[in-house]
């Protein structure tokens, strides 16, 4: 063989190589997606497992309540501003969803906790944000959460904000 | 391109007085060449018009941290001018500058007559004032350029203005331009080596290159696929880093940082390879443990793709991962090691002299292995997640880019340009711009150690009172670094037009085959019929 093809089919191999290189960026989504499927990691849409409710009367945990819409035309917000709880007890709040505009738009919730670490012992059985959202033109819907505060929640946390925000999804119904 | 590249073609056509050069005269000459020489200049002159752009930027930076509050720029201004100073400093000028050794140099070092693909090679530079031209022009696009650093993180990307989508563009085509040239640089090493040219007889500029080009074969498509994925979710509807629609800001971290962490050693392999040149050259003996660095560079890239979350301790991975991270990356201190120690004991008992490319190959060595030193600091978990995203940072990877790899490329520079232009450029200047350049050079980032340590966040226009003092050295520093450079081109232009004629071999202990086969200057041809080695 002589050396200009000898470059040639080198040259072809290492382009092979960039193009699945490329495509092994790509790959990565569902890989990331799998890995933290496995680990439990970043698994904000799904039901949390709840075992030995045991109810603790001896502390009292308020769950602040807050909502926002980000950059949405949906009026947004918890029927409450905040309820108290016993730890191991099951709760129910509600939050209040209009569309103002006249054309569907679909959202999803995206739940944040402060302090942090509070993430991890607020369990929640039925939420909003397992599933994306779908209001028609000018539709009001109230949507419950349904959760328990798990009792080994550490002892120094006996405030925990929970807040919502919805993000328009795009290209769904609405604007894209 | 700049006069001074036209001057310096006229001057080189002049000299030799032959009609090899294409056929074309002035600037279509630059145009249409594919001689590997005329692209490795063009490569240098691109890299060293970018590095003072880049350059430009920092010191809007630094003017505007001259002092607490906004003096001079609004905060967007100022986000804008430390991604352009990222993106530019890395893709524009560290990157085509190697690329500009290389081209110049590895035909010559393996007894090649030139790249494998001249076209392409011609192909892969004329893309690089396009993208730079993107880059640049994002500025004065409606919404300016994007502020969001230059590691591109989702979801802000998905909120900026058009500049967004030309960065976006510019990205592509300068990893396009990457990964053709390094094609061509595999090709013609594995292919086009000289009768006698083992893999294992290589000059070690070389053999750092082939393991360089393999690593943006493999890393710069994944940024490509990165960048594609903000473009469409930006534009089309898709939701890769968009939580609303499933998708997830920490994925993109992921996956930049897959490339991110191999182009570190993307920029910093090459340089070791003109280190490794430089030292033992000055040190008039052989390399100490050739195989040993071969084999610690091949273990650096290795290790370079399985070591990308120490970006992102602080994203809320598990400690497992944490550990994994920490573990695997203070683990390349050892390939790393090997190297340092090797060129310590090149010069262990040389006859050494202290000539300008010697001086930056000893200043890289001192502040490269500080960078590192500060660079294990940071992989170690606790400590990271003190020192994530404060000038520590700023200044260990500045330890490594411009201590390390811009340091590196002037030792080369210095190194080579009596072999390419036949003249000396003055030793005295050049001595002189070393020892300012190390200076201003620690009077910036050295005490951003301190800023850093105190709780200094990067990318941020303002700081608290009590980081003035640091910050007015830091900026006086850059100023002084600054102009200094200008001293650089002042040295380089003066050596290609009027510098005293090289004598043939001007550095005694330098031993590759463009020193030893080849006259000085070289001729634009060189090695047509291979040469004879035993």
């Amino acid at each position: 063989m002589n050396i200009e093809s000898q470059n040639r089919l080198l040259s072809r191999k290492l382009a092979i190589v960039a193009a699945a290189m490329f495509g092994f960026g790509f790959a990565l989504v569902p890989f990331y997606n799998q890995i933290c499927a496995a680990l439990g990691v970043n698994s904000i849409e799904e039901k949390d497992q709840v075992v030995n409710t045991q109810v603790d009367l001896s502390r009292t945990v308020t769950i602040e309540l807050d909502s926002n819409a980000h950059n949405m035309p949906w009026r947004f917000q918890p029927t409450v501003r905040y309820i108290t709880v016993h730890p191991g007890e099951l709760a129910t709040v509600e939050y209040e969803i209009v569309n103002v505009r006249d054309a569907p738009v679909t959202g999803q919730a995206v739940p944040s906790y402060g302090p942090q670490i509070a993430g991890e012992y607020f369990k929640k059985i039925e939420c909003f944000c397992f599933t994306q959202q779908t209001l028609a033109a000018g539709e009001t819907r109230r949507l419950p959460v349904v959760f328990v505060v798990d009792p080994k929640l550490p002892k120094d946390v006996n405030t925990i904000a929970v807040s919502y925000t919805f993000f328009e999804v795009a290209g769904r119904g609405g604007k894209s | 391109m700049s006069s001074v590249a036209h001057d310096h073609a006229h001057d080189h056509a002049h000299d030799h007085g032959h009609g090899h050069h294409g056929g074309y005269g002035g600037i279509m000459r630059w145009i249409t060449t594919t001689n590997h020489k005329d692209i490795g200049t063009l490569y240098l002159w691109f890299a060293f018009i970018m590095f003072m752009v880049g350059g430009a930027m920092a010191m809007v930076i630094r003017a505007e941290l001259f002092s607490p509050g906004l003096q001079i720029v609004d905060p967007d201004f100022f986000n804008q001018m430390t991604t352009l100073h990222g993106l530019i400093m890395v893709f524009g000028a560290i990157m085509p500058v190697f690329v500009g050794f290389a081209n110049w140099q590895i035909p010559m070092m393996i007894g090649a007559p030139d790249m494998a693909f001249a076209r392409l090679n011609n192909w892969s530079f004329w893309l690089l004032p396009f993208a730079a031209l993107l880059l640049v022009g994002s500025l004065f696009v409606p919404g300016g350029a994007p502020g969001v650093g230059w590691t591109l993180y989702a979801p802000l990307t998905v909120q900026m203005g058009i500049g967004m989508d030309l960065t976006i563009f510019a990205v592509h085509i300068l990893g396009m331009s990457s990964i053709l040239g390094s094609i061509n640089i595999i090709t013609t090493i594995l292919n086009l080596r000289a009768p006698g040219m083992t893999l294992m007889r290589m000059p070690l500029f070389v053999w750092t290159w082939l393991i360089t080009a393999y690593l943006l074969v493999a890393a710069m498509p994944v940024l490509a696929g990165a960048v594609t994925m903000t473009l469409t979710d930006r534009h089309f509807g898709t939701t890769f880093f968009n939580a609303a629609g499933g998708g997830d800001p920490v994925l993109y971290q992921h996956i930049f940082w897959f490339f991110g962490h191999p182009e570190v050693y993307i920029i910093a392999l090459p340089g070791f390879g003109v280190i490794s040149q430089v030292i033992p050259a000055f040190s008039r003996k052989p390399l100490f443990g050739y195989a040993s660095m071969v084999y610690a560079t091949s273990a650096i890239a290795i290790l370079s793709f399985i070591v990308w979350a120490h970006h992102m301790y602080t994203v809320g991975m598990p400690v497992t991962g944490q550990l994994f991270f920490m573990y695997a990356t203070t683990l390349i201190a050892i390939p790393t090691g090997v190297k340092v120690f090797n060129w310590v004991a090149t010069m262990w008992k040389g006859s050494l002299t202290f000539e300008t490319p010697m001086l930056f190959a000893l200043g890289f060595l001192f502040m490269f292995t500080l960078g590192g030193f500060t660079g294990l600091v940071l992989a170690l978990v606790p400590v990271d997640i003190q020192l994530h995203d404060t000038y520590y940072v700023v200044a260990h990877f500045h330890y490594v880019m411009v201590a390390g790899a811009l340091f590196a490329a002037f030792a080369g520079i210095y190194f080579w340009l009596p072999k390419w232009t036949g003249r000396m450029y003055n030793e005295k200047l050049g001595q002189i711009h070393f020892w300012l350049t190390m200076i201003f050079f620690n009077m910036i980032f050295f005490v951003q150690h301190f800023v850093g340590m105190a709780g200094m966040p990067r990318r941020i226009p303002d700081y608290p009172l009590m980081f003035e003092t640091w910050n007015k050295i830091s900026s006086l520093g850059a100023f002084g670094m600054g102009l200094t450079q200008l001293l650089f081109l002042y040295i380089v232009v003066k050596c290609i037009r009027s510098g005293e004629t090289a004598p043939q071999k001007p550095w005694e202990g330098a031993d590759s085959l463009e020193w030893t086969h080849l006259p000085t200057p070289v001729p634009y041809h060189t090695f047509e019929t291979p040469p004879v080695l035993k």
